[in-house]
């Protein structure tokens, strides 16, 4: 009798003792079964178990630290700095045979479950970027559970953003049920609002359809009927961006050729591939950095894309080009058989698969720019195709080789009886216009594929934009850019980005056929020919 | 005169050293792009054929005789694709072709092997809606992959995807496919409200605003998946501006029908987690088979970081079954080994066998997996057995009714089972 009593007060205390630590086990035995369904219900079970470890294990989970070691049946953790921990204890292990460790395999739906179970736990997170991302994993789960820690949360919160997404966060909670108070429910209205995306558009728009209280449908009516206005708002805005954006691309393609083109009259099909050469130098300067230099590897990228580029066009120049002035057409099938050659070149050189370029940090991402959502690599090639721009007006206007070279496209004769190298001035020329088409590989290099083919695709659009904006013009090539890529923006939302190129093209030959000269037309050597 | 007769000479007697080599040795055909826009996908599978040549010859070859691999470049130019298969067949004498990529360079060489009547393996999923007697066909037709990851993405597993955005490049295998897809997800009563069909030209660069839109179509409330048969090089810029845009496969996955180990080579993967593809080929399936090609291509090609696709398989599945059937049939006579292919069995790389059925395609298992942070696909799901081909969909008008059996007394490619006639 006693021995049975002292048995079982035996047994309530190591109950007691191990009050979390159970749920922890079970959630790490299914991890060791290694099968979806069961490492959901771990993800649960470890995020309910309250031990310190939960955050650390899933955390380690969800970026394939967490391994399962078989033979001692236990869980470990890698950590940041490449040790290994028990994932139970988060005592750290010696003498790990690594070789036979496994991963805990994740898909999509445990990771969806880590996220709203991370959600829960990092609430209260030192970090007020980790706060933020915990209330908008709440903000999309909607999970009435975490009311209370956001609540608590929101009253100590001191982080201004981390602030407005937890409230958003209990708005999402408070609008979507019935049974909370309408004054909070109402007040959560105004959290969305300011949200105004179109997932808090969403929200609103379902707590509006089904609302009973008359006085929350009201107000709910006009908090969508505002979140729409504004999001309407918001994407004029956004396709505004989108067709800057991609007006600079087509601005960077095709500013060498408005040179090579525009002022010199040479047709260079091979254009496009002393961008494609431009990429590949990225390429090989990001493979040649050592690791603290590469963040900086396109400061190093673009001042060397711009010298193999406009070396190899000089000697195309020299080698080539030279002995078929004016007769544009052997020009044309002379370039284009350039052009296939340095595409096979580059191919049998690094291979025809894509090469990986890596953006550097401050190139990845986006940020919210008044709802305006703006991706940080567009951004950065805005502003290089801005000061390519007027790097180049800079030449043409304010340096001798400018002046000379303005004055062999006007007038080569005169220009040559003056004492000027039209023949230097010349190389020169087509020189400055492929090492321009490089610095524009370094820029796709961040946007598009590293392949030999990456010139092939810029090169129509490229003419398109010289022609438009009037052979010879800096300016019309700019604003040929621009009309380009807003038109084709504005009109691919509407008729799809095939038939949006199609009515482009229609219009181009519409409008050349009125102005055969573009925007702006030049008297110079095009001219003259 | 003289000359002439010099010449007639000269030109008889290299005839008679060809027609003697052509006795000690089989000569195979491998049409593959190998410049051009194609040879990105297409040159590995050159290689491949030539380590399978390599392999078979070391073995002792085939009825007793040496292959001898005969490659042309016909450099992603369609028509030339029609003339090379030509040369091959007609000058070159070989008794097989594996080749081709596109579904558009398929078509071009299909008169040619007909008119001249020879074998071509064809290793790429297609659109299907075609059976030909002298085209096995070792890729997925659409219900060997497109319909297996819908069904993926609908079940609990996959996310119980209500919403779907089918964007595709604009030509032939995507809009077929997506023709399929709607009329399965239809069938599976979805609203037409929750599809979007979108295309785009090939190699479209700039995402911007197809990732918003796809990105407002997913905040309706109802989970969204995009399924897609993006081409080639529009994915590397696709795949960047979803990172960039910040979408993420726990929020709006992607399924890709043409992306594999090969194209992520060029992408920075961490952004892409998750994000899903569907082949019936994944090389990180751990089976000895497998294991054991995988270092046998490494060696070969002496790099040991290459990879090895689903296309790739499907030569290696195709060339086996080749093999099989020259042997069942005693002879390298097309016609004795047209009709020896239908049964051939052969094992996948991934476990199981591939059986030629007699519609000129094969059993395949499907596989769904997701990308890793190394930019490698595991698999997270696969059909339970292998998967029989239909060539002709039966979510398709005018297609529906069609069957293909390639076994006499029948030999039809497109028999109306409600007109009982072959040809459409």
């Amino acid at each position: 009798m006693l021995r049975r009593a002292l048995l079982a007060a035996l047994s309530l205390f190591c109950l007691a003792a191990s009050a979390y630590a159970e749920p922890l086990d079970d959630g790490l035995n299914d991890l060791l079964g290694d099968s979806f369904p069961q490492t959901t219900k771990a993800v649960g079970e470890i995020a309910a178990s309250g031990s310190p470890q939960s955050s650390a294990i899933l955390d380690a989970m969800a970026n394939g630290r967490a391994l399962i070691d078989a033979a001692n049946h236990r869980i470990v953790l890698k950590t940041d700095k490449g040790d290994w921990v028990d994932a139970k204890t988060g005592a750290p292990i010696a003498g790990l045979d690594e070789g036979a460790l496994k991963k805990v395999r994740v898909n999509n739906g445990v990771r969806t479950a880590i996220g709203a179970a991370m959600g829960g736990l990092s609430m209260a997170n030192a970090d007020p970027a980790k706060r933020r991302e915990a209330a908008e994993q709440v903000f999309k789960s909607r999970d009435p559970k975490a009311l209370p820690a956001i609540e608590a949360q929101i009253a100590k919160e001191t982080d201004p953003n981390a602030l407005a997404s937890l409230k958003q966060a209990r708005a999402a909670i408070l609008v979507a049920d019935d049974s909370a108070p309408t004054a909070q429910r109402v007040a959560a209205l105004a959290d969305l609002t300011a949200r105004g995306d179109e997932d808090a558009e969403n929200l609103i728009a379902t707590a509006a359809a089904s609302a009973k209280d008359p006085e929350f449908k009201a107000a709910a009516a006009a908090a969508l009927a505002h979140t729409q206005r504004r999001l309407a708002m918001i994407s004029v805005a956004q396709n505004l961006w989108y067709g800057i954006s991609a007006a600079s691309v087509l601005l960077l393609a095709a500013i060498g050729l408005a040179i090579t083109f525009g002022v010199m009259g040479v047709i260079n099909m091979a254009h496009g591939e002393m961008a494609m050469l431009g990429a590949y130098v990225t390429y090989v300067v990001q493979g040649a950095l050592p690791p603290a230099l590469q963040p900086w590897s396109l400061a190093f990228a673009i001042p060397l894309a711009f010298l193999t580029s406009g070396l190899v066009g000089a000697g195309l120049e020299r080698l080539i080009i030279r002995r078929l002035y004016n007769r544009p057409l052997e020009t044309l099938l002379a370039t284009w058989g350039v052009s296939l050659i340095l595409q096979q070149a580059i191919r049998s050189l690094f291979g025809a698969s894509n090469k990986q370029v890596t953006s550097p940090a401050f190139m990845t991402g986006s940020f919210d720019f008044w709802g305006v959502s703006i991706t940080a690599n567009r951004m950065w090639i805005i502003v290089l195709s801005l000061a390519v721009f007027l790097g180049i007006q800079l030449v043409l206007r304010a340096t001798p080789f400018g002046l000379q070279m303005r004055a062999v496209t006007q007038n080569r004769r005169m220009a040559a009886s003056m004492g000027i190298s039209t023949g230097f001035v010349d190389t020169a020329a087509f020189a400055l216009g492929s090492g321009v088409a490089g610095i524009a590989g370094v820029a796709l290099s961040q946007i598009d594929n590293v392949s030999p083919n990456l010139g092939q695709g810029y090169i129509i659009d490229s003419f398109m934009v010289v022609v438009l904006g009037g052979v010879g013009n800096l300016w019309g090539t700019l604003l040929g850019a621009l009309t380009l890529g807003l038109a084709n923006k504005e009109l691919e939302p509407y008729i799809g980005a095939v038939q949006g190129q199609i009515t482009l093209l229609i219009f181009i030959i519409l409008f050349i056929q009125m102005r055969p000269r573009g925007l702006f037309a030049l008297k110079g050597r095009a001219v003259e020919a | 005169m003289l000359q002439a007769t010099g010449l007639a000479l000269g030109a008889a007697m290299s005839l008679g050293a060809l027609a003697a080599k052509a006795e000690d040795t089989i000569k195979v055909g491998i049409l593959h792009s190998l410049s051009g826009t194609m040879a990105i996908s297409e040159t590995t599978l050159k290689d491949v054929m030539l380590m399978l040549i390599d392999q078979q010859n070391a073995k002792g070859g085939v009825l007793g005789k040496k292959l001898e691999a005969v490659v042309v470049d016909p450099a992603s130019n369609w028509p030339l694709f029609a003339e090379k298969a030509k040369e091959l067949i007609a000058k070159d004498k070989v008794s097989v072709v594996f080749g081709c990529w596109t579904s558009v360079s398929r078509k071009s060489v299909l008169p040619v092997f007909k008119e001249l009547n020879s074998i071509l393996f064809y290793p790429v999923q297609y659109e299907g809606e075609e059976s030909e007697r002298n085209v096995f066909y070792t890729g997925a037709a659409p219900n060997q992959q497109a319909i297996p990851a819908v069904d993926y993405l609908m079940s609990k597993d996959g996310g119980e995807v209500k919403r779907w955005v089918l964007e595709g490049t604009d030509y032939v295998y995507p809009r077929t496919t997506n023709k399929i897809l709607a009329a399965y997800l239809k069938a599976k009563g979805v609203a037409d409200a929750d599809v979007m069909v979108n295309y785009t030209p090939f190699g479209f660069s700039d995402w911007q605003t197809e990732v918003t839109k796809i990105k407002a179509f997913g905040s309706a409330g109802k989970k969204t998946a995009v399924v897609s048969t993006i081409n080639g090089d529009a994915n590397v810029p696709f795949y960047k501006e979803l990172g960039s845009q910040g979408i993420k496969a726990t929020d709006i996955p992607v399924v890709a029908f043409s992306v594999g180990e090969e194209e992520l080579a060029g992408l920075d993967a961490k952004p892409l987690v998750g994000h899903l593809a569907a082949w019936n080929y994944f090389m990180t399936v751990d089976t000895p088979a497998n294991k054991a090609a995988i270092e046998a291509w490494r060696a070969y090609t002496k790099n040991p970081k290459r990879t090895f696709n689903d296309p790739m398989e499907a030569h290696v599945i195709g060339f086996n079954m080749w093999v099989k059937a020259v042997e069942k049939a005693g002879t390298f006579d097309t016609d004795a080994v047209i009709d020896a292919m239908i049964g051939v069995a052969v094992p996948n790389l991934t476990g199981g066998f591939a059986t030629m059925m007699p519609n000129h395609h094969i059993t395949k298992p499907v596989y769904i997996g997701e990308i890793q942070e190394n930019g490698l696909i595991n698999s997270v799901w696969q059909t339970p057995g292998t998967v029989v081909a239909q060539e002709w969909s039966p979510y398709l008008e005018g297609s529906k009714d069609l069957l293909s059996d390639w076994r006499k007394p029948l030999s039809c490619g497109n028999f109306n089972v409600k007109t009982g006639k072959c040809g459409g």
